[in-house]
This record gives C-alpha cells, structure tokens and sequence, in this order.
C-alpha cells in the first residue's frame, strides 16, 4: 500500500497540493485524474522521490519516500515519467536492459537476461528489439519504456500521462496490458490520467484532484457521477453507465 | 561489436607510440629516450585527460555538442592562473615549487567550476541552446577578464601567464609528470568504478532516481573530475579547444556503444593517437611548419560547426 500522510507541496507562494492524505490500495490499477493544474503529476513525482518531500510523509509498504536509500525503492517502485526524450541512441533492448540495473548494479546475470527477455516477449517487442529507439513510433516508444519498468521488477508501477500523443488503438492496447500486469503479474499500477474515461474504463480505483485537494475518492463504478465532474471539473457532463461502468459523455 | 574494435585501436596506438619514440632518432638512445619519453608520456596523460573530460561531460549533460573547453574550462583555469600571479606577485609565485603551484590551481579550478557549473547545469538541465550559450558567454568572459589582467600586470610576470596561454605541444611543462600521472590515475580510477552509474546518468535525472542512481551527487562528482582531468590538460599544453569534440565524436563513430565502459577506453586511445601520430607528422614529416594545436582546432572546429548544424536541423 502506498499511504500519502498530510502531503503539502508548494512552488513559491503557489500551493500545488495542499494538506493530501490517502491511501492507494495494494493491487489492480489506481488512477490519478484531475483538471489540469490539479497536481497530479507533482502527486506522482513526490510518491517517486523524482521531486524532494516539503510537508508530509509517504510510505511505500513500509519503506519511507525520501528516508530509504534510492536503490532499494528502486527495486520496490518504477516510474514512467512523462514522455522523456530518453537516450535516442539506445535500442530497445539496451533500454529494457537498463531495468534491471538497480537488481544487477552494472553486472547483469543470466536472471537479469531471462527477465530482459521475459519483458521483450510480454510487450511483443521481438521484431523492435536492435531497433533504436528515435526510429521507433509514439506509441512503440512508449510500449518499450513500459517494458523497461516492467523488466524493473517492481511490485509498484507509477505512469504519468502514458496515453500522451497515443491514438486510440494504441491507448486501449496499453490500458489492456496495464490491466493485465495488475491481474495475471499481481503488480500494483498507479497512473495519471487525462481522459476520464479511460480511467473508468480501467481503474479499480479512481483519485480525483483539485487544485490540490482530493475531489472524490473510491471505485470509479460509485465516484463517477456528474455532480463529481462538476465539482471536480467544472463542466456539466452527463454521466451514463454502460454494464457497471460510467462513460462520460463529451 | 563495438567492444572487439578496441583491440586494433590499441594496436594502432602502440604503433604511433613506437614511431614517436624511433622516427628519426639518430643513434644517440641515452638521450633521445628519456626526452621523448618523457614527452610521449605527457601527450598520452593529455590525451586521456581530455577525452576522459569530454565523454563524463557529455554525459552529464546529455549531449554530443558540448565539452569543457567549449564551456570555458580551460579559459576559467588561464584565468584563475593569472588571477593567481597578480595576487600574489610573479616572483613569489615563482619562488614556489611548481607542483604546489599545480596543485593550488586544481583545488581553485575545482572549487570554481563545481560553483559555476555546478547551480549552471542544476537550472539548465536538458536546455541545450541555454548551455551553449552560456558556455559561449563564460568562455568569452574568462578569456576577456584574463586579458584585463594580463595588462594590468608585470611584462616579467606576464611571461609567466604567457606560457599557459596558448596550446603547446612542442614545449610540455615535463616536471609536472609525476603529480599529474597521479592525479590522471585517480580521476581514471573513480571515472572506472563509476562506469555502471554512468551509464545510468546518461538516461537522464528522472531515469536515474528511478533506478536508484542520485543524479546531483553523480553530477558533482563527475564535476570534480572534469575540474581536475582539465586542470592537468591545461597545464600541461594550455588550452585546446576542439580535441575533445573531436575524439569522441570519433570514438563514437568508431566504438557507437551505449556502454562507458567501451566509450571511455575507445575515446582516450581515439585521442591519444591523434596527439602522438599528430605530432609525430608535425615533429618529423612537416618539420614544425604548424603546431599541431592549429590543425586539431581547425578540423575539430569544422566537427562542431556540422555537429551544431546537424542538431539544428533535427
């Protein structure tokens, strides 16, 4: 479980979150969403350690972000920043490889190949493997970055905005896999969404944010509802429900 | 791959090694092989020194464009030099021994650049524009403030700052070898142990926390190298500007691997053969008609220009 306890960030006199706390269940896919400005990303950053704690305290487990050395979160937690110019140069499978490094420290064994190999084949990478990366399109990138984090090995995967520049084919093929590392690998997925109904359509549990506060918290089947879009939002949006799903509508 | 090029390039180096020490050498080997020993050793240190700098630059920074001479580092060295020599006085200085003199200009050149480029490469992370033009603007500054002061000062202390002024390599300040050589060895050794995280570094910051690497502590870490690597260079030839861009480009091209652990080696030969064959034609073939700092300015110039330009147009 991640448990975010009392969490205030601040750039300068701007707040970007004010007084958060929750807890973001171990297991299945959470979804941050939020206006934007909200602080998602700087929500996600924090818990990642990618930006220094002010006020609050986050734990992962039982590991404290920012106390625990960096090396152990990094074999307990992986994050997928938002879209990196990362290394160009790299294939896809040098890339991959790399996840293994806070495993292997720069001398990777036959395990840290399997595993290399394992997320080739999970995330159907074979034909790209020698490819380099900045020949590689939006969407195969971001497939590859994926597979480096899921090479990583980590109980907790942490995306911020991974469905950016991807088309819709390409969104719901990595919603798919991201549903299906949290239910066959038993990994716990949070990421920040733009798109609302992604996030019903995927997420086991839903955040909403608000100029840094919590808007709503819980299953996204009983949050989603229109008055929270508004509140949320600030738009009237009528909400549907399709099966046990809400939609949106746009 | 990449790594089996290593073996022929080492190979190439020992041969340009060789015909520095022989070509030309007339017979008398009690004095010929100490005095150019002693200068063979000097380009190899200055090679690897600058290469070395170059390629931890580069990957702290994130580019292939960039160097620390093209930052102003050596120009920053020229200029605590002679800030030194006015300060203190060009007798006193000289009345010091040289290695002491050295090794306080390599704490001051630490100390400034870890100030400088240290909160520099902080802000301007991943802007490149914003690093070239800030290392322009640094380089111009150091050399036009060094200018100043070198009219301030003495002639006869003047002379003194002259020397490390201008890129030599006929004329090596050998009695530096031994402190240098030690100082060379320490910052390969650590430069060595770090290839892994280097490695990782080069990903950028957020990849790096992300696999438990601390990107500022490698930076500064990686400054203090450089700082010391270019210290040493600059001492011993002066300033050269382009060589570094030039080597690792070449190394690059030579050795295209992710890995520092093929990078670092492939560049420091790369470089080393290009100072001791270099100048080997220059002492030998073309009899001193140019310096060979001219010639690796002028076709390291041209490397940067289409490097600058290529990286425009993406």
């Amino acid at each position: 479980m991640i448990r975010v306890d009392g969490l205030s960030y601040r750039i300068g006199e701007q707040h970007i979150l004010s007084d958060i706390s929750l807890d973001l269940p171990r297991g299945g896919i959470s979804a941050l969403v939020g206006p934007n400005g909200a602080g998602k990303s700087t929500l996600l950053s924090l818990i990642a350690r990618l930006i220094p704690i002010q006020t609050g305290r986050i734990t992962v487990d039982d590991l404290v972000v920012g106390q625990c050395a960096s090396d152990i979160l990094a074999r307990k937690l992986a994050i997928l920043p938002q879209s990196d110019d990362i290394a160009p140069r790299l294939t896809v499978r040098e890339l991959i490889g790399f996840g293994r490094f806070p495993h292997h420290k720069g001398r990777p064994g036959v395990d840290d190949r399997r595993k290399v190999d394992a997320a080739i084949e999970a995330f159907d990478l074979e034909p790209l493997q020698h490819r380099p990366l900045d020949t590689l399109s939006g969407g195969q990138r971001q497939r590859s970055l994926i597979a480096m984090a899921f090479a990583q090995d980590t109980d907790y995967l942490l995306l911020d905005e991974p469905l950016n520049n991807l088309d819709i084919a390409a969104s719901r093929s990595l919603m798919a896999r991201l549903r299906d590392l949290a239910e066959v690998n038993n990994r716990s997925i949070v990421v920040v969404l733009h798109d609302l109904n992604f996030a019903c359509g995927y997420a086991d549990f839903l955040v909403a944010l608000t100029a840094g506060r919590i808007g709503a918290m819980g299953p996204p089947s009983t949050v989603v509802t229109s008055q929270m879009v508004a509140k949320v939002f600030g738009t009237k949006a009528p909400v549907i429900r399709v099966g046990d799903r809400p939609l949106v509508q746009v | 791959m990449a790594e089996r090029r290593l073996i022929p390039t080492a190979g190439l180096l020992l041969v340009a090694a060789v015909l520095y020490m022989t070509l030309g050498a007339g017979g008398n080997w009690g004095f010929v092989l100490p005095f150019r020993g002693a200068k063979l050793v000097a380009l190899l240190l200055v090679g690897v020194a600058i290469s070395t700098s170059t390629v931890l630059f580069q990957t702290i920074t994130r580019n292939r464009i960039l160097t620390p001479s093209i930052m102003g580092f050596d120009a920053l060295y020229v200029l605590l030099l002679t800030g030194v020599v006015y300060g203190f006085g060009g007798q006193a200085y000289l009345d010091l021994p040289p290695q002491v003199l050295f090794l306080f200009n390599v704490v001051l050149l630490v100390g400034a650049s870890l100030l400088l480029f240290g909160t520099l490469l902080g802000r301007a992370q991943g802007d490149l524009m914003r690093l070239i033009l800030t290392g322009i603007i640094f380089g111009t500054l150091f050399s036009s403030v060094t200018g100043f002061f070198q009219r301030l000062i003495d002639p006869n202390e003047f002379a003194i700052v002259q020397v490390s002024s201008y890129a030599r390599f006929t004329r090596i300040e050998t009695d530096l070898l031994a402190i240098a050589s030690l100082l060379v060895a320490g910052c390969l050794i650590v430069a060595w142990r770090l290839r892994h995280q280097l490695d990782v570094l080069a990903l950028g910051p957020k990849a790096a926390v992300n696999l438990g690497v601390d990107p500022r502590r490698g930076q500064l870490v990686v400054l203090t190298l450089i700082a010391v690597l270019v210290s040493v260079s600059t001492a011993l030839v002066g300033p050269v500007v382009f060589l570094g861009l030039l080597v690792v480009s070449l190394a690059h091209l030579v050795t295209p691997s992710a890995h520092h652990a093929v990078i670092l080696p492939a560049a420091a030969m790369i470089s080393a053969i290009v100072l001791v064959a270099g100048q080997t034609i220059m002492e030998r073939v073309l009899s001193l008609a140019t310096p060979l700092s001219v010639v690796v300015d002028f076709v390291g110039g041209l490397v940067f220009l289409g490097l600058l330009l290529k990286g425009l147009r993406r």
